[in-house]
C-alpha cells in the first residue's frame, strides 16, 4: 500500500509507456479498428492524444458500400456486428484523412483490408509511397500497419486468408515485402491454430500480432424464421468474448517472441491488466467505446489508480507474468 | 449523469421520461441513454421530445430489454444522457406538416413548438397519447386511431413534410412525395430514420443509411434525411 501523500508522486514516476518496433506507445490503451473511425468524432470528447494509439477503421484498396441490411445485434454481454468493411477506400483516406493524423501526437496504425491478394499488396504499396513522400517533409501520417487477415465479415477476402496459415503465409510475405513500415498481422479467432499462424508471422518477418478479431456468430430472427443478417454470420465482441480472447493471447506469448496487441471485450483496468499479464505489449479497446464515450480517458485515469494502489511502477514488471 | 424528475406513463407500454438539468438540442436530435452498467452493451438512441428549464423529456415506447429497464426509472435515480448527436430536421419557412406514427410523435412535438401554425398529424394503432400538448402548438390536429394517417395527408398542400414513424410509414411517405412531385409539387418530404446504433457519434458505421450518393451515417449524417435520398432495399 501506499502511504498519504505518495499519490500523486508515484503517478508522475508511473511508466506506462511500451515500443513496438520503434514506436512508442506512450500507454497501452490504443482503440481499435472499426470501433474508432479515424478518430476525429472522439476528439471531440476527450483529448485522443492522450491515448497510447488508434487504429482506423479497415481500409481496402478500393471504396467499399459495406453489408446490406442490419449491420448490429446485441447479444448477452456482447454484440455482432456485420459491416462489412465499408470505407472510403486507401487512396481517398490518404488524400482526406492524413492531414487530420498528421497533427496527432499518438501512434496512428493503417488497419489494412483486401479482398484479393493484389488488393493488401497494392494496399501496402500505396501506403508506403505516401509515407515516403511525408518522410520527406517531415510529416508522418501512419506509424504502423495492422494487416487485417481475419474480418469474418467479407466473403471474398479477409477471412479467407485468416483461417488456415499456409494461405496466409504468402500474403504475410508480399505484404511484408511491399512496405518497409512496422508491421502487425491481426489474427482471427477463427484461425486454425492461433499461435501456429501467429509464429509463421513471425517468420515471415511481421514486428507483432495483433489479436482477436471479432468471433464468427449468429442471430435468427425467429418469427421470420431466418438470421437477422444478410450475410448470416456476423462478428461477436464486447465483454463475452474477453475470456477466449485473453486465453489467445496467453497462447500466442508462450509461442512468438514479437510483441503482441491485444484485444477484445476490454471493458476496464483490470481488463488491461489482464491481458498484460498474460504477456500482451499493448492492448486495443473496441466495443467498450459505445458504452462509455469517454472510455480512452476513464480507462487511462483508471489504469494508473490501479497501479498506484498495487505499487507496479512500469506495465514491463508485470507483462506476461503468468 | 442526469437525475430523473419523472417517468410517467401514458398508455399501453409508451412513458414519458423527464431528465433534470441543463441539455441542449435542435429538433429532431437524439440522445444516446443508459440506466445500466455494463449490461446491455450499448446504449438506446431516443429523440429529444422536448427541451425546458426543467430539463429534457423523452417519450418511449417500451419494445425490449433496454426500454423496460427504463420504464423501472423512478424520480432521483441516475441516468447517463449523451448528446446531443446527429443533425434533426431543417428550420424551414412555409407551410408545414407534420407526421408521426405512434411513437415516431416524439421528435415532432418540439418542430411543432419550434414551427408554429404547423398542421400535424398523428396516427396511433390504440390509445393516443401526448395529443394535448401538439394541440395547443398546432394550426391544424388529426388524429387518426387504427387507420393508416398518411391516407389523411395531400402532400400537395404543403412546402414541407417532416415523417417519423416505422420502417413501412417512411416508405410510404417517400413514395407520396414522388407521386406529389410528379404531379407537379414542390414538397420537400424529410424522414427521422430509426436505423441501429451503436457509437451513436459517426464511428462505427453501423447504422449505415444507403444514398442515391452512397452510404452515409443515420446517426451523423441524419436521423433526418430528405426522402428522395434515401434508397429502400426492402
Ligand atoms: C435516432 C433514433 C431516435 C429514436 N427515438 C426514439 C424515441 O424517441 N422513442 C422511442 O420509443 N424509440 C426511439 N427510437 C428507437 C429506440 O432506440 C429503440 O426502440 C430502443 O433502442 C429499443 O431498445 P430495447 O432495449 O428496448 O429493445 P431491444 O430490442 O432489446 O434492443 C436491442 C438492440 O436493438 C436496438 N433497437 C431495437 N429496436 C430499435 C429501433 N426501432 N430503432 C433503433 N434501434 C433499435 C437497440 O437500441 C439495441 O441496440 C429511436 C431510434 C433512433 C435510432
Ligand atoms: C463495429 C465494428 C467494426 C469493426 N471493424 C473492424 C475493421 O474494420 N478491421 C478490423 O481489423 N477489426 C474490426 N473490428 C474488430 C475490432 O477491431 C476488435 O478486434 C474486436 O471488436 C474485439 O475487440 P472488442 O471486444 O474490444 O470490441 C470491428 C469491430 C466492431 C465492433
Ligand atoms: S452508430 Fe456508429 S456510425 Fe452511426
Amino acid at each position: 500500500m501506499i502511504k498519504n501523500g505518495d499519490s500523486s508522486s508515484l503517478n508522475t514516476q508511473l511508466d506506462l509507456s511500451a515500443n513496438i518496433a520503434g514506436i512508442t506507445f506512450k500507454n497501452p490503451i490504443v482503440m481499435a479498428s472499426g470501433t474508432f473511425g479515424f478518430g476525429k468524432e472522439y476528439a471531440k470528447y476527450y483529448d485522443i492524444n492522450e491515448l497510447g494509439g488508434i487504429s482506423g477503421k479497415g481500409l481496402t484498396l478500393q471504396p467499399k458500400a459495406g453489408n446490406q441490411g442490419t449491420r448490429v445485434y446485441e447479444t448477452a454481454s456482447g454484440m455482432l456486428n456485420s459491416v462489412g468493411l465499408e470505407n472510403p477506400g486507401i487512396p481517398a483516406f490518404l488524400e482526406k484523412e492524413c492531414a487530420y493524423w498528421e497533427t496527432l501526437d499518438t501512434a496512428r496504425i493503417v488497419n489494412l483490408g483486401g479482398n484479393t491478394f493484389e488488393d493488401y499488396v497494392t494496399g501496402a504499396e500505396l501506403i508506403q509511397q505516401d509515407a515516403d513522400r511525408r518522410s520527406d517533409s517531415g510529416r508522418k501520417a501512419v506509424d504502423m500497419i495492422e494487416l487485417n487477415i481475419s474480418c469474418p465479415n467479407v466473403k471474398e477476402g479477409g477471412i479467407a486468408f485468416g483461417i488456415r496459415t499456409c494461405d496466409a503465409r504468402e500474403l504475410v510475405r508480399a505484404v511484408r515485402r511491399a512496405t518497409s513500415l512496422p508491421l502487425s498481422v491481426k489474427l482471427s479467432p477463427n484461425a486454425e491454430d492461433v499461435a501456429d499462424m501467429a509464429l509463421m508471422c513471425q517468420e515471415e518477418g511481421a514486428d507483432a500480432v495483433s489479436l482477436i478479431n471479432t468471433i464468427s456468430g449468429m442471430k435468427i430472427d425467429v418469427r421470420r424464421r431466418r438470421s437477422v443478417f444478410n450475410n448470416l454470420y456476423a462478428g461477436l465482441s464486447g465483454p463475452a468474448i474477453k475470456p477466449i480472447a485473453l486465453r489467445m493471447v496467453h497462447q500466442v506469448a508462450k509461442r512468438v517472441e514479437i510483441p503482441i496487441i491485444g484485444m477484445g471485450g476490454i471493458s476496464s483496468a483490470t481488463d488491461i491488466i489482464e491481458f498484460i499479464m498474460a504477456g500482451a505489449t499493448v492492448v486495443q479497446v473496441g466495443t467498450y467505446n459505445f458504452m462509455n464515450l469517454r472510455a480512452g480517458e476513464d480507462l487511462l485515469r483508471d489504469l494508473r489508480q490501479f497501479m498506484i494502489e498495487e505499487n507496479i511502477y512500469s506495465l514491463d514488471e508485470i507483462r506476461g507474468i503468468v | 449523469m442526469g437525475t430523473v424528475i419523472s417517468n410517467e406513463r401514458l398508455a399501453d407500454n409508451v412513458y414519458h421520461l423527464r431528465v433534470g438539468g441543463e441539455y441542449g438540442g435542435e429538433m429532431g436530435q437524439f440522445y444516446m441513454l443508459r440506466a445500466w452498467g455494463a449490461y446491455p452493451v450499448l446504449s438506446r438512441p431516443l429523440s429529444i421530445h422536448q427541451v425546458s428549464d426543467e430539463g429534457i423529456d423523452f417519450l418511449y415506447h417500451v419494445v425490449g430489454e433496454g426500454t423496460e429497464l427504463f420504464s423501472q426509472l423512478t424520480p432521483g435515480d441516475s441516468i447517463n444522457l449523451e448528446g446531443p448527436f446527429g443533425s434533426g430536421f431543417p428550420a424551414v419557412t412555409g407551410r408545414v406538416a407534420l407526421i408521426g406514427g405512434g411513437i415516431g410523435i416524439a421528435p415532432l412535438l418540439y418542430c411543432a413548438r419550434e414551427l408554429p401554425g404547423s398542421d400535424v398529424y398523428l396516427g396511433f394503432s390504440r390509445e393516443p397519447y401526448r395529443t394535448e400538448e401538439f394541440r395547443s402548438h398546432a394550426a391544424r390536429l388529426t388524429v387518426d386511431v387504427g387507420g393508416l394517417i398518411l391516407d389523411n395527408v395531400d402532400f400537395a398542400e404543403y412546402d414541407h413534410v417532416f415523417v417519423c414513424g416505422p420502417h413501412p410509414m417512411l416508405k410510404a411517405a417517400q413514395l407520396k412525395g414522388i407521386a406529389a412531385a410528379t404531379a407537379g409539387s414542390n414538397v420537400n418530404v424529410y424522414l427521422s430514420l430509426e436505423n441501429r446504433m451503436a457509437c451513436g457519434i459517426g464511428a462505427c458505421l453501423v447504422c449505415s443509411v444507403s444514398c442515391k450518393d452512397g452510404q452515409r451515417k443515420a446517426c451523423a449524417d441524419g436521423p433526418v434525411f430528405l426522402a428522395e435520398e434515401v434508397v429502400f432495399h426492402d
